[in-house]
């Protein structure tokens, strides 16, 4: 099929979604879909060249905390509040992201220094939990009924959803344009020989610190967008450990070198995040009075073996393993001719 | 072009190369000599910064280039090929060369300038221009072409050619010979230009250097050094026929 036509009718589709009846809940869905789907765009940015990071979740909080804290402590709008956001994820990133690349801490262990600015940065909003809640979490303030410019606060889903519409969307753009640029290769090349490539004259550090930056600040973009939508923001929620590598699970699901792989990611994995919920309910799994499931670990445990069965049946993802699928038809027909 | 001084390094407590001293003039071959591991590969890592010389002072054009990042050396117009190639197996043969053209050259330069750099380059040394020709349909010597071309999308002044591998037949190694020649004449490129074996360096350099334990223990004009009872004593055994036909070739 054309796919001008093709991304033509999905366009339609979705711009249509909020007015064919759509009701409450199935849009709420799509919502947070959206949302997170910018956040899994955002880490796939860097993780696709093997910046493997599990410490996103550190940056999604510090959207949604500054944010919030900045417009709870100091009256200040989001329309500052974010960008500053974004400047302290940018920063944390530098901070931890300098002296990784600099002293070549790749892999592995790059992985295990992200995982830990994950837990770090849990622990700082429960140890101040007299400003931030702690773990049982923060509310903006409400700026009045309806909806406010000033605020970024909205009652009416049919405006957050366009504006999440419009995020996502952006998203894909930034993806496409790093996919496309230069750096794209200077960034291939470092994952493959790092010593190589400084022969040539790539400079390794500031590559790799210009594409973790602009996924840290991505991420905490999206951080903030959630904070902003559901009005209430937890460190199991948008930060931790759990967070950091459901994005991960995610964007694997996905497909990690296609710029749609972390949406599809997002709509399996938050679909069946939400069909377990149904199904298991929210009460604790009890199968003697001693033994008890933890209901909330449940969807990780799904992720987990999830993620093991991609990782060894399709290492590209469902994106990756369709497109694979969709050349290769596309071959044998020039073949066949 | 090129004056090096004092150039030492130690791996723990090995000494790797020891105290050397060298020079070079504009759009001279430089050949650099010696048997395994006697430092000809370290040498190179230091003066295209991918090592941190121990001690000494690598001048380049009067500027002291000694521990300076290998990125901005090879901005500086340095170009290295790696003994055993590293090509970059995701990309394909143009774009390896591409990237060298874009991010080696000094200055700011667009996508098409690099891509057309890359095309010079790859043709210089003979290998495809077609924009999708996989690394893997390349085999040893097309794989150290690959080396040279991506130096050479980089647009050196120096080149540094570690080309001392076996793997090569001789035809092969007499066509590697006659790139380099090609290229000093063409590109006006001098080049520093290692081997292990003395064979057919000697017909191509203006002068040779030779390396044992880390230490400089000849250099000269190739017929005089060929002849060195050093050299001879260094070479004797699997290669002192080689040096005997190549003193007499030269
Ligand atoms: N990174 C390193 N760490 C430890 N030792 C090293 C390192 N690089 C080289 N060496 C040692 O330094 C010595 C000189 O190595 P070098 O590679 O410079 O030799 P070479 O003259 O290039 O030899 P060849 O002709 O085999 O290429 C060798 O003994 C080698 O084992
Ligand atoms: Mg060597």
């Amino acid at each position: 099929m054309n796919s001008k036509l093709l991304i033509a009718v999905i366009a339609a589709i979705l711009v249509a979604l909020p007015f064919i009846g759509l009701d409450s809940y199935p849009l709420h869905l799509v919502i947070v879909i959206l949302i997170w789907s910018f956040a899994y765009t955002g880490w796939s940015i860097m993780g696709r060249f093997g910046l493997v990071s599990l410490g996103h979740g550190a940056f999604m909080a510090i959207g949604g905390y500054v944010t919030a804290l900045l417009w709870n402590e100091l009256g200040l709008s989001p329309w500052i509040g974010i960008p500053v956001a974004m400047i302290c994820a940018g920063g944390m990133a530098v901070l931890i992201g300098y002296p990784c690349f600099r002293f070549r801490i790749v892999g592995h262990y790059f992985a295990l220094v992200t995982l830990a600015l994950s837990e770090v940065v849990r622990q700082v909003i429960i140890a101040t939990r007299d400003t931030t809640g702690g773990s049982l979490g923060y509310t903006p303030e409400r700026h009045g009924d309806g909806w406010s410019v000033i605020a970024l606060q909205s009652d009416d889903r049919t405006i957050f959803y366009f504006v999440a519409l419009f995020v996502w969307m952006a998203g894909i753009v930034i993806w496409r344009m790093v996919d496309r640029s230069m750096a794209r290769y200077a960034l291939e090349a470092i994952s493959e020989d790092e010593d190589a490539s400084a022969a040539v004259g790539v400079q390794v550090t500031k590559e790799k610190l210009k594409v973790t930056v602009l996924s840290a600040v991505m991420t905490a973009f999206a951080g903030a967008m959630y904070c902003q939508y559901q009005m209430f923001i937890s460190p199991d929620t948008i930060g931790g450990v759990g967070i950091s590598l459901q994005i991960v699970f995610a964007v694997v699901v996905g497909g990690i070198y296609n710029s749609l792989g972390p949406t599809i990611g997002a709509v399996i994995t938050l679909l069946l995040a939400e069909v377990l919920r149904i199904w298991i309910g929210t009460e604790a799994a009890c199968i003697t009075d001693k033994i008890c499931l933890n209901v909330a670990g449940v969807p990780l445990l799904v992720y987990g073996i999830m993620l093991v069965l991609f990782i060894i049946f399709l290492p590209k993802g469902i994106v990756g393993a369709c497109a694979d699928r969709w050349r290769a038809r596309g071959n044998n027909g020039a073949l066949a001719k | 072009m090129l004056r090096v001084e004092g150039l030492s390094k130690h791996f723990g407590g090995f000494t790797a190369v020891d105290n050397v001293d060298f020079s070079l003039e504009k759009g001279e071959i430089l050949g650099l000599i010696g048997p395994n591991g006697s430092g000809k590969s370290t040498i190179f890592n230091m003066l295209s910064g991918t090592l941190k010389p121990n001690a000494g002072s690598i001048q380049l054009e009067g500027k002291e280039i000694a521990g300076t990042p290998p990125h901005a050396i090879c901005g500086m117009g340095v170009g290295r090929t790696f003994q055993i190639p590293r090509p970059i197996r995701r990309l394909s043969i143009l774009e390896n060369a591409a990237l060298a053209g874009y991010y080696g050259q000094a200055g700011a330069v667009t996508r098409e300038q690099a891509w057309r750099s890359a095309e010079e380059a790859l043709e210089m040394v003979g290998l495809p221009t077609n924009a999708d020709a996989s690394i893997d349909t390349l085999g040893a010597a097309g794989l150290k072409k690959l080396e040279l071309a991506k130096a050479l999308a980089t647009k050196p002044s120096l080149l540094l050619a570690d080309e001392s591998l076996g793997g090569l037949d001789h035809s092969e190694m007499d066509q590697a010979a006659d790139m380099l020649k090609n290229i000093r004449a063409e590109l006006g490129i001098t080049i520093i230009w290692v081997e292990h074996i003395m064979g057919v360096l000697m017909r191509v350099v203006d002068r040779v250097m030779v390396l044992d334990h880390g230490e400089k223990i000849a250099e000269g004009r190739p017929q005089d050094v060929a002849a060195d009872p050093k050299v001879i004593e260094v070479y004797l055994g699997s290669d002192a026929d080689e040096v005997a036909a190549a003193a007499s070739r030269a």
